[in-house]
């Protein structure tokens, strides 16, 4: 972090840290009710109804998953085809040159293949990784989020973001401590 | 315990139904063995192999489930334990078919395999004494694993009931319907010949019990004590067990035909020729499309899988779409060319009647759900995992 000119560099957001993973449900629940909807949560262990209240609905994982397959099933068929009835026209064993159930096989197999590279590289795009940068590790404790702490992150790109506002919302929730992040 | 009232005449009802159509029915299909013994003797077969794939795949589950657990299983256990326990009247059922012997089976006429090298050659295994001789040993086998799978008292826990029986069993069941499969369907065409098979007809059986049992879940989510336990989650697994089936199904059927079509050779191309003349191929296109195509396309969406009335209808159209299956596995080894009679319709009655009612019997004698299984729902379900 060089800031040459001197200047307070800016915040990135308001974390605060709670003992438990109910109080950290709880708190992200409020706080999703009070309006901010660019929050995140962090725990050390899955929270069941933690995705659903900083207002995670649905992903589109599994349609960029179905798009793979269809790319993968076209591939394979098609360099199937475009080889044996195109390219190189070979009789095998009496065949027709288009003989479409040995092309299944490859077919699938591709499918499995694309389907499973769109997944880890979808996934991994939609979530923005990989990300070697993260202003929320320049709070000292936010380490322990991987540890035995909570924490919950309004980001000040949140429209109804206030420094002192939210600060106050948020030690209002039983916070054992709030800091500001800075970027 | 409003609810319990207001289920048990809903019981009653359906029992009594499924007894009076069973009857019904099956006098009508006695009627048919007087007018056309062939015909009455193939439609009986089709309809005892239908509804013997409840028992039998449940049979299956059960030992499954003992071995791996898991939620969706406790949910529909005492479904799958009624249904296995329809085994003995299974067993008394099969004697038309051991009847029809001569009428089924071509291998049983003295005169055909004379002339027959290759029958010639198979009399070792097929020949009526020993052919009626393994059908008893499959019964019995299934009937000891049954017993050998009960639990031994009411506070025992379905995941303590017998692992030890359920993993060689499983091996054995595997095996013994493999046989079976060979036995009294394989044969009716008995120069053809594919390993495979009974791995299809196991996967097949396991499909179609997950759908009955989706669709019976869905009828009783009403009452208690489904009603206010059954989450989309309890759905959800359920559907991606459809689904898994679907796909195993397809990629067994889909292994035959791929290994038969790339060998090419006479022994074994004429199954398949038979189903793609005469009609047979809309119902074998159907069967690719509806067996496999449309539920997969369906099963794959979350929204259905959460929603137990979508389900169930996705179920009970695999169930039907089993039944064509295994009329696609039967009939054309007698006719050329497609076609239906009314046998078929009244056989499947005749025995599902009386089977159903034998099943909801066994079903009353017991509650619906061991309540009392800590996997049924999750520790916290507002809290921690």
């Amino acid at each position: 972090m060089n800031h040459e000119n001197g200047n307070e560099p800016a915040v990135y957001g308001l974390l605060a840290e709670f003992d438990t993973p109910d109080q950290l449900l709880a708190a992200t629940r409020a706080a999703y009710d009070a309006g901010f909807r660019k929050i995140d949560a962090y725990s050390p262990l899955p929270v069941h109804g933690l995705a659903e209240a900083v207002g995670f609905h649905k992903t589109r994982v599994s349609l960029v998953v179905l798009i793979g397959a269809l790319c993968g099933a076209a591939f394979g068929y098609g360099l199937q085809y475009f080889m044996v009835a195109l390219s190189y026209v070979h009789n095998v064993g009496g065949r027709p040159i288009h003989s479409w159930p040995s092309f299944i096989p490859v077919t699938f197999e591709t499918s499995v293949l694309f389907a499973s590279i769109f997944a880890v590289v979808g996934m991994l795009a939609m979530n923005g990784l990989p990300k070697p940068y993260n202003a929320l590790f320049n709070a000292p404790r936010f380490g322990l989020a991987s540890d035995d702490r909570f924490f919950l992150c309004i980001e000040s790109r949140d429209p109804k973001f206030e420094l002192d506002g939210t600060r106050e919302f948020l030690e209002s929730l039983n916070a054992y401590e709030v800091t500001v992040v800075h970027d | 315990m409003n609810h319990d009232d207001a289920r048990e005449p809903v019981f009653d009802r359906a029992q009594r139904m499924a007894l009076l159509v069973g009857i019904a029915a099956l006098a009508a299909t006695a009627v048919g063995a007087f007018l056309d013994s062939g015909q009455f003797f193939r439609s009986y077969l089709i309809a005892y192999l239908f509804w013997l794939g409840l028992a039998l795949g449940s049979l299956g589950i059960l030992m499954l489930h003992n071995l791996a657990g898991g939620r969706w299983g406790v949910l529909i256990r005492r479904f799958l334990e009624s249904a296995a326990r329809t085994l003995p009247l299974m067993a008394a059922l099969v004697i038309p078919i051991l009847l029809g012997i001569p009428s089924l089976y071509e291998w049983s006429h003295q005169d055909v395999v004379a002339h027959d090298p290759v029958l010639l050659h198979k009399q070792g295994y097929l020949n009526v004494p020993f052919f009626v001789a393994r059908t008893v040993f499959y019964f019995a086998l299934w009937m000891v694993l049954l017993l050998l799978l009960r639990r031994r008292s009411p506070e025992d826990l379905p995941a303590s009931s017998s692992r030890a029986v359920a993993g060689p069993g499983l091996i054995l069941f595997v095996f013994s319907v493999t046989f079976a499969s060979v036995d009294w369907i394989m044969s009716l065409e008995p120069h053809w010949f594919s390993t495979i098979y009974g791995a299809i007809l196991v996967v097949g059986q396991t499909l179609q019990t997950f759908a009955f049992c989706v669709a019976l879940l869905v009828i009783l989510s009403r009452y208690r004590p489904f009603a206010g336990i059954l989450q989309p989650g309890h759905f959800h697994d359920l559907g991606n067990l459809l689904l898994a089936f679907t796909v195993l199904w397809a990629y067994t059927s889909f292994s035959q035909f791929l290994i038969i079509w790339s060998g090419n050779i006479p022994e074994e191309t004429p199954w398949y020729i038979r189903r793609s003349n005469g009609g047979w191929q809309f119902v074998s296109v159907a069967l690719v499309t509806f067996h496999f195509f449309v539920p997969f396309a369906i099963l794959l969406s979350r929204y259905v899988k959460r929603r137990g009335r979508l389900l169930a209808r996705v179920a009970v159209a695999i169930i039907v779409v089993r039944f064509i299956d295994l009329y696609w596995w039967v009939e054309p080894s007698y006719h050329q060319s497609f076609g239906l009679h009314w046998m078929h319709l009244v056989a499947l009655l005749g025995v599902g009647g009386v089977w159903l009612f034998f099943f909801l019997w066994q079903l009353r004698r017991g509650p619906l759900l061991y309540t009392e299984d800590p996997r049924l729902i999750p520790a916290h379900p507002h809290g921690v995992h």
